[in-house]
């Protein structure tokens, strides 16, 4: 399989996490799920990958994990000198909470650097920290089944955590929850990526959501997915709730659903 | 707490068989019916605590000839099963036998185990049969029922095969595991006794479906009934304590052993 491991001093001196050049991904149904598509992250930012269902952006973000390989084109993703054992590049967060159900959320937090063979009191010493980070820690002995949609979702997120990644991709993490839960979710989200200084790769298709978290927007057309469009929203950072009430956050909220609205006019029955 | 319903579905059982017990010593009664033909539940009880000596050491035997051939299907299943799980090709190639073996009654089976097998291994190799195709087909089931997500999971982060399988392949199949060990249970019973009626009283063997044999040839009814009774009580145990272990193993997580309202 072509792993995403490729010419890491060249995108890490362009400052850059992950690029995308010309990736297409082909299903062998023959299906042509995504691309060409070109993509840059800088080191540290916050991007939204935005589209219809079945555009392809879920596919964008299983590439760059490497969980699958890409038909043409290359992934490359920013892989720093390891700084301790069970570190991990790629932290990854699915649209479920895909928690272990017969394990403790202590004991699925500890999975990333169970496998990656972690002495116990240096894996405790961290999953406490991550617990932390998530706002968690009276429920590590806790089973997943014991707790709310949003809660799950944390732990997922403290998963991801554990293995201290520079980079997180998130794969329409919260578009199961209720919009309370989702707004608080959206605010710790927000809080983590400007403590921890980690790259995000966020996908959704809520233009709301992605207008409120990310710095860039890429409007992503139907499948195939391409790039459509791409915006940048410069706010006064910290970002807040008076910021989802705000004139601008309105404004560029119907400059990006207009530029989404042609990816759904090809679609029947959307 | 106990709730009433609770009570009911414990105390109706009990006052079914009850009544039936009473409506047959009845009719024995006043049918005079005589023990050879129909003994009454009295006399069954009476014959179940007279003959015990017989019948105990026949118990043991049939229990443990079962405990063996549970054992084997168990570890024969899920080692089995796993190698499936490991080679397609292994799977394509020995998994339409598995099913005839399973498909051909094990009564028939039984006979030609005896001619070429000693006996007791003979009886082993009857449980196992009929013991191991639950195991093994819900064992792959299982295996095969991992979250797709979980499963990439454990790929993003580098996991080895043993990995994948310790700690999310068994773990994942384990409700699917106990369920084919339960109905397992009861089927190494029934191989068990097959085989040993099989052998008949031909064979050395003093297991409690010999008895049941030897006393049919005997007339002695009442220790048929006696015989019968205590296999039909060692089977409700195996698949109670079966129930139990699968309980225990999952109440903390699975859906199966969860309450209605928690």
């Amino acid at each position: 399989m072509a792993g995403p491991v490729v010419s890491e001093t060249d995108i890490d001196a362009a400052g850059l996490a992950v690029r995308l050049r010309a990736v297409t991904k082909i299903y062998h149904s023959g299906v042509t799920a995504l691309g060409p598509l070109d993509l840059e992250v800088a080191k540290g930012q916050f991007v939204s990958l935005l589209g219809p269902s079945g555009c392809g952006k879920s596919t964008a973000l299983r590439l760059i994990a490497g969980l699958a390989a890409p038909s043409a084109g290359r992934v490359d993703v920013s892989h720093r000198a390891s700084k301790a054992d069970g570190c991990h590049p790629i932290g990854f967060v699915f649209q479920e909470p895909t928690l272990m159900p017969w394990a403790s959320v202590r004991e699925n937090v500890r999975l990333p650097l169970k496998l990656a063979h972690v002495t116990a009191t240096e894996a405790d010493r961290r999953i406490a920290e991550a617990l932390a980070l998530v706002d968690l820690c009276e429920f590590a002995d806790a089973y997943p089944r014991e707790l709310s949609g949003g809660m799950k979702m944390r732990v997922s997120l403290a998963r991801a955590l554990v293995t201290d990644p520079d980079i997180l991709l998130l794969d329409e993490p919260f578009a199961a929850l209720d919009e309370i839960t989702r707004f608080r979710l959206n605010n710790d989200l927000l809080a983590l990526w400007r403590k921890l200084h980690k790259t995000i790769i966020f996908v959704t298709h809520s233009v709301f959501e992605s207008v409120y978290l990310s710095q860039r927007v890429i409007v992503m057309t139907a499948r195939p997915g391409r790039l459509a469009r791409e915006f940048r929203i410069a706010t006064v950072e910290p970002r807040g709730e008076e910021f989802r009430t705000s004139v601008d956050y309105v404004a560029y909220c119907r400059e990006v659903s207009s530029a989404l609205a042609p990816s759904y006019s090809g679609q029947r029955g959307a | 707490m106990i709730s009433l319903q609770n009570i009911g579905r414990m105390l109706l059982p009990a006052a079914v068989l009850a009544a039936g017990f009473g409506f047959w010593e009845l009719v024995v009664r006043i049918n005079d019916i005589q023990p050879y033909v129909l003994p009454s539940p009295l006399t069954v009880f009476q014959t179940l605590v007279s003959d015990w000596p017989v019948l105990s050491e026949s118990l043991g035997v049939t229990l443990l000839t079962t405990l063996e051939g549970f054992i084997a299907a168990a570890i024969g299943g899920v080692a089995l099963s796993l190698l499936f799980n490991q080679s397609k090709w292994l799977e394509y190639s020995l998994f339409p036998y598995a099913v005839i073996l399973q498909v051909t009654p094990v009564i028939a089976i039984a006979p030609l185990l005896l001619i070429y097998l000693p006996q007791q291994t003979a009886v082993i190799v009857c449980a196992w049969i009929v013991g191991f195709f639950p195991v093994l087909s819900n064992t792959t089931l299982g295996l095969n029922s991992v979250d797709r997500n979980l499963a990439g999971l454990f790929q993003l982060y580098g996991a080895s095969k043993l990995q994948t399988l310790r700690y999310l392949k068994l773990p994942a199949a384990l409700p699917y595991i106990l369920g084919g060990l339960r109905i397992a249970g009861g089927l190494s019973l029934i191989g068990a006794v097959v085989a040993e009626i099989a052998a008949g009283t031909a064979g050395s063997g003093s297991g409690l479906a010999f008895r049941i044999a030897e006393s049919g040839y005997r007339l002695n009814i009442p220790r048929m009934f006696a015989a019968l009774l205590l296999l039909s009580a060692a089977g409700i145990v195996i698949y109670g304590l079966l129930a139990l272990v699968s309980h225990l193993v999952l109440r903390r997580w699975h859906e199966s052993a969860l309450g209605k309202e928690s």
